[in-house]
């Protein structure tokens, strides 16, 4: 035992202990995400628990199995639970029953004992729905237009109904939001002539013209959202609580109606495939918590993108002055140490400072430059996506510098004294030869940038996200990109609906889902970077030698 | 066109115009975090100066008029005098569109006879008393108005109580001193009348005084053991009346009904010799300032003692060292006050900053008539025949060195603490600015991470540097490295709604951890040590990540299963109530541990990839020469390698030290973000960072809490700063060494 202590032994098992542990952490970790984010599109069953109580009350629970723990019997001894108990430990379920108009709260405890008998109707219905979250019950009847008719023709009636909604949608969202956008800008024009003392009659005129003629257009739409709005509303289904309550749903509340205890296999793994492209293509329900995370997507894509377009030529060119011009001497060192200390402050200080420097001292006064007539209303002078990606620009710019850099760094100087030698200028050889050579590099440092960038989130707080956007930050409405726009983004969603909504047990599947979406993304952007990378290093390798 | 065909010149324009501009390009790296260090500086610099005061105007007021009391509107425009006869009079104080400055813009008779005596409330109201025999509330009032669209200010005389003679006295004596304070449903005024009786008067509105000023009067009065009185101060929410006769300092509870009882008489209130010569309540009505014949005043309020609450003197300040304080006056919402002496010398003070923020001589003798402006930026005075304007430049006298970094005896509390609570309900809240409890929660949570990170990450280190084979080492190091691309708000996520709630379930089992961890790998190791050599040739010492992973997972799982038992054994079922009651600690679901682990995750890939090129890169012949002398690899790697590397190993913490420092998400999600100073494992913590991530948004642009923000993000990039930049000078230093090796 001594002897093996003296080889030093242990301890290089104990450091490797370290290693191991360290990958079972990265492992678990992203299995925890991806286990508990893609459960969330997994239809699951629908159980129905058949109850008595301690005072031999019989009732019956329906719901979807959320969690189940075992607890020591000792915490419940105080409790006549009416029944045996074997064991120190019982079980307890967490049953998701929906159906918000009939009970407080959707979740609630029940404990193994208690149950008499546990089966799986094939018949129970889950109604998913725009809000109160969703019904599970028995579909006991169709109402169309008034008169009961035959359950089959379900699945009908609601294609019917969502083609409506889509109108609807797409009325609401496009057309009378564009004129609603346009009066907009005609009470800014107004406003606008009035303050440089232009509003001649007949500018007034025009505008008044011009006012006129959208406010006929939205009647117009109006009109036919009504009649859309009563086509959706028309028929109800009937459905049996597990109470044996019967409730009547409209069907413009209805989303889909899934009977999931009948499905086989493959008709799950079409709902789950169905459940993640609506995941990812669906507007949020709910405060958030239910339906897709698209708006959020499109305003992570969009920022990123704007950062991309800023960061990247700046990073670049700063690593080819840091590379091929800056000397050796204490400047070209204290810049050095800038890059580092960039890529080492803390990302709220960006927020701070893009708060800060940014939205109220360069926006403030772009507003009152260029935007007189809508103040006090800030335009430029609140958070937004410029500034969110304006901000992330200089968080992740020592990525780009770093990496680029690395990339000149590895090109053999024989290909730039060639180039020199063969009458190229300076410029010229950069140009032609060594940007094109290092572009690999270039985009391994944009995409670990992007990678950077999707993930933060608390520079963002401060600078242009919002829980809720109205509007997505690019639209059909001249001028199309609207830079000044607050944005949704994933990982402030994951923030925000797991730590911020009023019920945090319903939402926390989705938020598992978000995360599992966010962590797939960079974690693929990475890997990309990194593959990239490597190749382009045995490249290097190969025309050294 | 090829480049050939182009002229020289052309081309070497282009190359030095490449040159500039890549130049550029590089130089504005420095020139941003230049710009981000002198930015925050700009922000932050304001909370640090001091007041000053200057004259901007005067008015002269009617010829052989006597001022009795002044005041002025909001936008400091509009300026008025209550003259000896009891008339009101409105000047303008600035130049405007409608009126030269000076001219008078209302003049109304507010008594019938001489004005007697004139007390001004806390809220600006003033009450006089005539030879007549009449009593009235008068207050002015300002509305803006915008013809021909540009701002007029109309003043106006408002007599909330009607414009009849109050009936104070049921008497109908004459009053010699007098208080009042109302609110919207009552007005409460203590009287001290010429016949020696102190009384206590209230109107009980009908309605509402805010639109009716009907009332029935309620008539007490109070038993009163002093000889004669001095002064009369009643608290603005109408709970308690301070009385001064000569020295002595008498507090009466106004609060009941039925009898006006005394509550505490202040004692020891001046020095031997002295005699109090001022005396006014601080914004709030909680202090009371008392100001002394040596030039000394002194705050009290009261505290929970012992023998229940009680006056306490709290802080001195030296309005004058050779004259006695004529004056006190106090700001509406903030904790100032300015003294007067009788040469005119004036003193700005700010009570909980404990600040002495101006002195200076503004007249040349003490003003009669004395008003701060309702923004607090600009003070009105009496003058011989004129009224005199100065601009307050007073910004931020709640911020001091003293307040953010040391202990400061709050409003309210038993003693002197470090707070930070930033935003209160109402108006007049007493804001906490310590950095303290949010610095040492930086500290904590950065603490209890590296706690977690350092062993984890540098044993992975060493191991994947020096003992694993090339091949598997190529597959590990990236593996751990990508848990630096994790968004740190996922982490914080699995920290808050999965980690939390995990630990407190099971946290016997993170104790057995501890053990169970360390004692699986030797178990292990020595299983390995004891295999017979075939077997051993055929599982390699190499695999020992490899074959501990199960082991460590098996370990993992004992410890979890048999966390209910130890709970139910050791603890009495309840680890939770087992902490709480019986060793007295309170214990949060968010707490440090849980911040320690998740932190410490987040750190983990840092210091371990650093590190771990630090050893790695340790020249080769160094190790093979220690070996070859006959060291044991273990012995080689403590007493070659890791010293050589320890300068690298060094800058590693530090990089990670500086990643934990300035986390947010993480802490933001797992902490309770309470920010409270104790170092206990089980309570939550509030950081800079996450203390910056949740008041900014709602912070006011300009405003002392925002620019105290800015400071503590100054902070978190100063100590950033430090780290980076010292870590990144061992790391130079370390490649120069290795290179000449």
């Amino acid at each position: 035992m001594k002897d093996w202590f003296k080889t030093g032994s242990p301890w290089v098992w104990l450091s490797a202990g370290g290693v191991s542990l360290s990958l079972i952490s990265v492992v678990g970790l992203l299995w925890l995400i991806a286990s508990n984010g893609l459960s969330y599109f997994w239809p699951s069953q629908v159980h129905q628990f058949n109850m008595v109580d301690e005072k031999g009350q019989k009732s019956v629970v329906i719901g979807e199995i959320y969690d189940r723990e075992r607890i020591p019997a000792s915490q419940l001894a105080h409790r006549d639970l009416g029944v045996e108990i074997e064991g120190d430990t019982i079980e307890r379920l967490l049953i998701k029953t929906g159906n918000r108009e009939l009970v407080s709260l959707d979740f609630r405890w029940i404990l193994g004992p208690q149950i008499t008998e546990q089966s799986l109707p094939e018949d129970i219905a889950i109604v998913e729905r725009r809000s109160n979250g969703n019904f599970y019950g028995f579909l006991e009847q169709i109402i169309l237009d008034g008169e009961v008719v035959d359950n089959s023709r379900l699945d009908e009636l609601l294609d019917r109904v969502n083609e409506f909604q889509e109108q609807i949608r797409e009325l609401q969202q496009v057309d009378i939001g564009a004129i609603n956008y346009n009066l907009e800008r005609l009470r800014l024009r107004e406003r606008k002539h009035v303050i440089d003392g232009t509003l001649t009659d007949e500018v007034k005129r025009d505008l008044e013209a011009q006012t006129q003629a959208l406010k006929e257009e939205y009647q117009v739409l109006e009109k036919d959202l009504t009649a859309l709005r009563d086509q959706v509303s028309r028929d109800q289904i009937v459905m049996r609580a597990m109470g044996g309550e019967k409730v009547t749903i409209n069907f413009e509340q209805i989303i889909k109606v899934t009977f999931n205890n009948q499905l086989g296999f493959f008709g799950k793994v079409a709902v789950f495939f169905d459940q993640s492209i609506g995941f990812i293509f669906d507007e949020p329900r709910e405060a958030n918590t239910e339906g897709g995370v698209f708006p959020a997507i499109f305003g992570t894509v969009l920022m990123v993108l704007l950062m991309t377009v800023i960061v990247a030529p700046f990073g670049v060119i700063a690593a080819i002055y840091l590379h091929e011009y800056a000397g050796k001497n204490a400047f070209t060192k204290l810049i050095r140490i800038a890059v580092i200390n960039l890529a080492g402050v803390p990302s709220i200080v960006y927020g701070v400072f893009g708060l800060g420097f940014f939205v109220y001292m360069v926006g403030g006064n772009l507003d009152r430059l260029f935007y007189p007539e809508t103040l006090p209303s800030p335009t430029f002078g609140t958070p937004g996506v410029l500034w969110s990606a304006l901000t992330l620009a200089i968080l992740t710019l020592p990525v780009v510098i770093v990496s680029t850099e690395e990339g000149l760094a590895r090109i053999p100087a024989a290909m730039r004294h060639g180039s020199l030698a063969l009458g190229a200028t300076k410029a010229e050889t950069l140009w032609r030869i060594i940007l094109p050579i290092a572009s690999p590099a270039i985009m391994t440092g944009i995409i670990l940038a992007i990678a950077r960038a999707a993930g933060e989130v608390a520079p963002l707080m401060l600078v242009g996200v919002v829980k809720m956007a109205p509007t997505l930050p690019l639209d059909g409405n001249f001028p199309f990109l609207h830079l000044e726009r607050k944005f949704m983004h994933l990982g402030f969603h994951i923030y925000d609906v797991g730590f911020q909504s009023p019920n945090v047990e319903a939402a926390r599947p989705l938020v598992y889902a978000t995360a599992l979406l966010l962590v797939t993304i960079i974690i693929g952007l990475n890997m990309t970077a990194v593959n990239i990378r490597n190749k382009l290093r045995e490249k290097y390798r190969a025309l050294e030698h | 066109m090829s480049i050939a065909s182009q002229s020289a010149d052309v081309r070497q324009l282009k190359n030095k115009l490449a040159k500039w501009f890549i130049s550029l390009g590089g130089v504005m790296v420095l020139f941003t975090l230049i710009l981000i260090f002198l930015y925050l500086l700009y922000v932050i610099k304001p909370i640090f100066e001091s007041a000053e005061v200057e004259p901007v105007g005067e008015v002269l007021v009617k010829p052989g008029s006597v001022t009795l009391a002044t005041g002025l509107d909001e936008l400091k425009e509009v300026a008025y005098q209550v003259d000896e006869k009891g008339v009101m009079t409105f000047y303008q104080m600035s130049e405007s569109e409608f009126r030269p400055q000076g001219s008078e813009i209302l003049s109304e008779a507010l008594v019938d006879g001489e004005v007697e005596l004139l007390v001004t409330s806390n809220s600006g109201r003033r009450l006089l008393t005539d030879t007549q025999g009449n009593v009235k509330v008068v207050s002015a009032k300002f509305t803006a108005i915008y013809p021909k669209d540009s701002r007029d200010i109309t003043p106006s005389v408002a007599y909330p109580l009607g414009a009849d003679s109050l009936p104070i006295d049921e008497q109908e004596g004459r009053l010699v001193k007098a208080a009042f304070e109302m609110d919207d449903e009552k007005a409460i005024f203590v009287a001290y009348t010429e016949d020696k009786r102190l009384i206590k008067t209230t109107l009980v509105a009908d309605d509402d005084f805010s639109y009716d000023s009907a009332f029935e009067p309620v008539y007490q009065e109070i038993e009163f053991t002093g000889g004669n009185v001095d002064d009369v101060l009643i608290t603005p929410d109408l709970m308690m009346a301070i009385v001064r006769d000569g020295n002595r300092v008498f507090i009466y509870d106004l609060d009941d009904e039925f009898s006006v009882d005394l509550k505490a008489e202040l004692t020891n209130v001046v020095a031997d010799g002295a005699e109090i010569t001022a005396m006014a309540l601080l914004s709030g009505g909680s202090s009371v300032l008392i100001g002394d014949s040596q030039g000394q005043v002194s705050q009290w309020f009261e505290v929970a003692a012992k023998k229940g609450r009680q006056f306490q003197e709290i802080r001195r300040f030296t309005a004058s060292t050779t004259e006695p304080v004529t004056a006190i006056y106090t700001e509406l919402y903030r904790k100032s006050f300015f003294t007067l002496t009788p040469s005119g010398e004036m003193g700005i003070f700010y009570t909980t900053s404990d600040a002495d923020l101006w002195h200076g001589h503004i007249a040349k003798a003490a003003p009669k008539a004395f008003a701060i402006a309702p923004r607090a930026d600009a003070l009105i005075f009496a003058d011989g025949e004129s009224l005199a304007l100065m601009k307050v430049n007073n910004q931020h006298p709640e911020v001091t060195w003293k307040a953010l970094w040391q202990e400061v005896w709050y409003e309210g509390y038993p003693e002197p603490d470090y707070i930070w609570q930033s935003t209160g309900g109402v108006d007049d809240f007493e804001s906490k600015f310590s950095l303290v409890p949010i610095s040492f929660g930086t500290m904590k949570a950065a603490a209890y991470a590296m706690l977690f990170a350092v062993p984890l990450a540098l044993s992975a280190a060493i191991y994947t540097a020096y003992f694993m084979p090339p091949a598997m080492r190529k597959k590990v190091k990236p593996t751990i490295e990508l848990m630096e691309a994790l968004p740190t708000v996922i982490l914080g996520f699995l920290a808050g709604l999965w980690l939390a709630p995990l630990i407190e379930d099971y946290l016997p089992a993170i104790m057995l951890l501890l053990i169970f961890l360390p004692v699986a790998t030797f178990l292990t190791a020595f299983a390995w040590f004891k295999l017979p050599k075939e077997m051993k040739a055929r599982i390699p010492e190499d695999w020992a990540p490899l074959i501990l992973i199960p082991m460590l997972l098996l370990a993992g799982v004992l410890a979890f299963s048999l966390s209910p038992v130890m709970e139910d054994v050791f603890f009495g079922g309840d680890i939770r109530q087992y902490i709480t009651n019986d060793l007295g600690i309170s214990f949060d679901q968010r707490n440090a541990l849980v911040v320690g682990i998740a932190m410490g995750f987040a750190v983990v890939p840092t210091i371990f990839s650093m590190a771990e090129d630090a050893i790695f890169s340790v020249p080769k012949h160094l190790t093979s020469g220690s070996l070859a002398l006959g060291a044991t690899p273990w012995q080689t790697l403590v007493k070659v390698v890791l010293l050589t590397a320890s300068p690298g190993i060094f800058s590693a913490v530090m990089m990670g030290l500086g990643r934990a420092v300035g986390e947010t998400m993480i802490v933001l999600m797992a902490t309770g973000n309470t920010p409270i100073v104790d170092w206990s494992i089980f309570q939550g913590l509030r950081t800079l960072s996450a203390n910056i991530a949740v008041e900014m948004p709602e912070s006011e642009v300009g405003s002392s809490h925002y620019r105290i923000l800015f400071l503590a993000a100054f902070v978190l990039f100063v100590f950033t700063f430090v780290f980076n930049t010292l870590a990144e000078f061992v790391r130079q230093r370390l490649r120069e060494k290795y290179s000449s090796l």
